[in-house]
C-alpha cells in the first residue's frame, strides 16, 4: 500500500530526471573555455564555430523536434545578418540590443512564412523552403541600394560590448561574446524542449496524425517553434555581423542551408547538441582541409557524411550515445 | 423517452465516387450508455467514427454532441468538446513512454500544452492525473518505459489511457480489443465496463460473446445503412441480423 501510495511521485521524479544536467554537458560547456588558453590563435575560428553551433541548433529545433526539413534557413541567418548591419549604418551600433532586434526581425518573418510551412510536409515543404531562401537571397542581390550587393554590406561599425569590449583583432571578444550567446540559446533551447510544449513537439514527430485525436492544435504548435527557430538563427546571422563587421549575400546563400543540415545530420538530430557538435567538426575540418586544398575539401565532408549516414543513423552524438548506453532500454 | 442525449447523428451520409460508404445513418446515444455499432466486414463502421470524429467529413448530415452542433469542427475541436475514440490499429507515440505520453493528453486537454517556457515538471497535477488514469488501467508499472517495449494488449490499454485523458464525454472504441488474444481481451472490457458512468460509450467489436455481454443496446450496420437498432435479444433472435451477419461466418 505505502508502494502505491509513492508511485506518483516517482512519475514526477521521472519525469523531472529526463531534462538533469549530464555530466557531459558540463565538460563540454567547460572544454568550450580552452580556446582562450591553449589555442589563442584560433579564437576567430572558435566564434565562427560558435555562431555556425547556435545556427545549426535553430534548425535542431525545427528538424529534429519538429520534424519540420527545411533547405532554407539561411534565409533567418541572413536576415538576421543584414538587419544587424542595416542597425549600425543607420547609427546605432549597441551590440546586444542590435542583436535582439535583429532576432526579432528574423522571428517576425519566420513567423509570417509560418503560415504557409505548417500547411506543407516532406517534399514539398523542402521545397517551398528552398523556393523562399532563393527568393530571399535574389531579393537581397537585386536591392543594391540596401544590400551592397555581391559587394557586401559595407561600413559596418559595432560599439564595444557594454561600452568596454570591443572587438579585438585576436577574437577574444567575438569568441566571448559567441559563447555566451550560443550558451544562452542551449538554455532557451533545453527550457523548450523539456517543457510540455517540447513534449508536444515530440508528439508531432512520433505521430502527427493522433495530434487532432488528443485535441492538440498541433499546427500552432509548429508555428511556435518556427518562429523561435527563425529567431535564433537571426541572432546567429547577426552574431556574424558583429564579430566580422561585414555582411555578404552568402549569409543568405542555398549552401549555407545545405551546411547547417549537413552539420546538423553529421552530429546527430533531435538531441541539441549534436547541431554543436557537428559545427565543431564541419568547421575544423573546413579550415583544416582547405589549407591543404582549398578546392577539394567537400570531397572529404562528403565521404564523412556517407559513412555516417550509413554506419551511424543518429548521427556522430547518436552512436555515441549507444557506446555510453544512456539510452539503452 | 426524454433521457438526456450525448450523442445523436442526423442522416449522415457519405460517399466516395459511386460507392456510398454511409447512408443516411442516424443514431441516438444517450448519457452513460453502453453501445456497440456491429456488421460485417466494410458495412462502413470505421467510416462512421471517422464521421463523428471529424477525420472525414459527411456529405450531409448533422452531428449534435451534447446539445452543440459539431458537424463543422475540426477534430481537435471535437475532442476539445468532449469526443474521443481510439482507433482500431494503434496509433501511439512509439518513443515516448506512457507517462509522457498521457500526461501530454492532459496537457492539451488543459490548454498548458503550449508553455514553453514552464518545464514539464512543473506541471505536476498534470502528471499526476496522467499517472492516475494510467494506474486505474494497470499501466502503472510500466509508465515510465518506451511506449514500443510495452506488449500488445498493454499498448491497447494505452490507446484508452490517450483517449480518458481527454476527458471524454463521449468515447468512441473502434476494436478496442482487435489482435488481442480471446484470454487478454476480457482483462480490456473489464476496463472499460469499469469506466465512469457519465461516460457514453459507442463500441466497435466483433466477438459477439462480448457484444452481448457489455452493450445495453446493439446498432448493426449493413452496407454503409442502419439495418437495425435494437437490445440484445431482439438482434439476437432477428432472422435478418442472422442472416446478413451471424449467418456468413460468425466469430466463435
Amino acid at each position: 500500500m505505502a508502494l502505491t501510495e509513492t508511485r506518483p511521485m516517482q512519475a514526477r521524479a521521472w519525469i523531472r530526471r529526463q531534462s538533469r544536467w549530464s555530466v557531459y554537458e558540463v565538460l563540454f560547456w567547460l572544454a568550450a573555455l580552452l580556446p582562450f588558453y591553449f589555442m589563442p590563435t584560433y579564437l576567430t575560428l572558435a566564434s565562427q564555430v560558435a555562431i555556425a553551433a547556435l545556427f545549426a541548433l535553430s534548425v535542431d529545433l525545427i528538424l529534429g523536434y519538429a520534424g519540420i526539413i527545411t533547405l532554407g534557413h539561411a534565409m533567418f541567418f541572413g536576415l538576421g545578418a543584414y538587419c544587424a548591419g542595416l542597425i549600425t549604418k543607420a547609427g546605432w551600433g549597441e551590440p546586444l540590443t542590435g542583436l535582439l532586434i535583429a532576432g526579432a526581425f528574423a522571428a517576425l518573418v519566420g513567423w509570417i512564412m509560418s503560415f504557409i510551412i505548417v500547411r506543407v510536409r516532406h517534399l514539398a515543404l523542402l521545397m517551398i523552403t528552398l523556393g523562399l531562401g532563393l527568393l530571399t537571397a535574389e531579393l537581397a542581390n537585386s536591392m543594391r541600394w540596401l544590400t551592397g550587393g555581391t559587394d557586401g554590406l559595407q561600413g559596418v561599425d559595432v560599439w564595444p560590448i557594454f561600452g568596454r569590449y570591443d572587438f579585438d583583432l585576436w577574437g577574444y571578444t567575438a569568441y566571448a561574446y559567441a559563447l555566451v550567446v550560443l550558451f544562452l540559446g542551449v538554455l532557451l533551447a533545453r527550457r523548450l524542449v523539456n517543457s510540455s510544449f517540447g513534449l508536444s513537439l515530440r508528439g508531432v514527430r512520433e505521430n502527427l496524425n493522433r495530434m487532432p485525436a488528443i485535441g492538440s492544435p498541433y499546427r500552432r504548435h509548429l508555428q511556435t517553434i518556427y518562429t523561435i527557430s527563425a529567431g535564433m538563427a537571426g541572432v546567429a546571422g547577426a552574431l556574424l555581423t558583429q564579430t566580422t563587421e561585414t555582411v555578404s549575400l552568402d549569409t543568405l546563400s542555398f549552401q549555407r542551408s545545405a551546411d547547417v543540415v549537413v552539420m546538423l545530420i553529421l552530429g546527430g538530430t533531435g538531441r541539441l547538441y549534436g547541431g554543436i557538435l557537428g559545427a565543431i567538426i564541419f568547421m575544423v575540418a573546413r579550415d583544416q582541409l582547405s589549407d591543404m586544398n582549398p578546392q577539394y575539401w567537400y570531397f572529404w565532408i562528403g565521404i564523412l557524411l556517407v559513412v555516417v549516414v550509413l554506419a551511424m543513423p543518429g548521427g556522430i552524438l547518436g552512436g555515441l550515445a549507444r557506446l555510453v548506453g544512456k539510452r539503452g532500454a | 423517452m426524454s433521457e438526456p442525449v450525448a450523442l445523436r447523428t442526423e442522416g449522415l451520409c457519405k460517399r466516395f465516387g459511386s460507392l456510398e460508404v454511409a447512408r443516411d445513418i442516424s443514431l441516438t446515444l444517450p448519457l452513460g450508455a453502453r453501445h456497440a455499432l456491429i456488421g460485417p466486414n466494410g458495412a462502413g463502421k470505421t467510416t462512421l467514427v471517422n464521421l463523428i470524429t471529424g477525420q472525414l467529413r459527411p456529405d450531409s448530415g448533422r452531428i449534435v454532441l451534447d446539445g452543440t452542433d459539431v458537424t463543422r469542427f475540426s477534430t481537435a475541436a471535437r475532442v476539445k468538446a468532449g469526443l474521443a475514440r481510439t482507433f482500431q490499429i494503434n496509433s501511439l507515440f512509439p518513443d515516448l513512454s506512457p507517462i509522457e505520453a498521457v500526461t501530454l493528453a492532459v496537457c492539451e486537454r488543459a490548454g498548458t500544452a503550449g508553455q514553453f517556457w514552464r518545464s514539464l515538471s512543473a506541471h505536476g497535477d498534470s502528471i499526476d492525473e496522467a499517472y492516475a488514469i494510467l494506474s486505474r488501467l494497470g499501466l502503472g508499472d510500466v509508465a515510465t518505459r518506451r511506449t514500443r517495449t510495452l506488449a500488445y494488449g498493454q499498448q491497447r490499454l494505452l490507446e484508452i489511457a490517450l483517449a480518458l485523458a481527454t476527458r471524454p464525454k463521449v468515447l468512441l472504441l473502434d476494436e478496442p480489443a482487435a489482435g488481442v488474444p480471446k484470454g487478454e481481451s476480457a482483462e480490456l472490457f473489464r476496463v472499460i465496463a469499469e469506466l465512469p458512468k457519465d461516460i457514453s460509450v459507442l463500441f466497435i467489436e466483433h466477438d459477439m460473446g462480448i457484444v452481448f455481454s457489455f452493450a445495453s443496446r446493439i446498432v448493426v450496420l449493413v452496407s454503409g445503412g442502419v439495418l437495425l437498432e435494437a437490445e440484445p435479444e431482439v438482434i439476437r433472435t432477428d432472422p435478418r441480423v442472422r442472416e446478413v451477419y451471424l449467418g456468413h461466418g460468425a466469430h466463435g
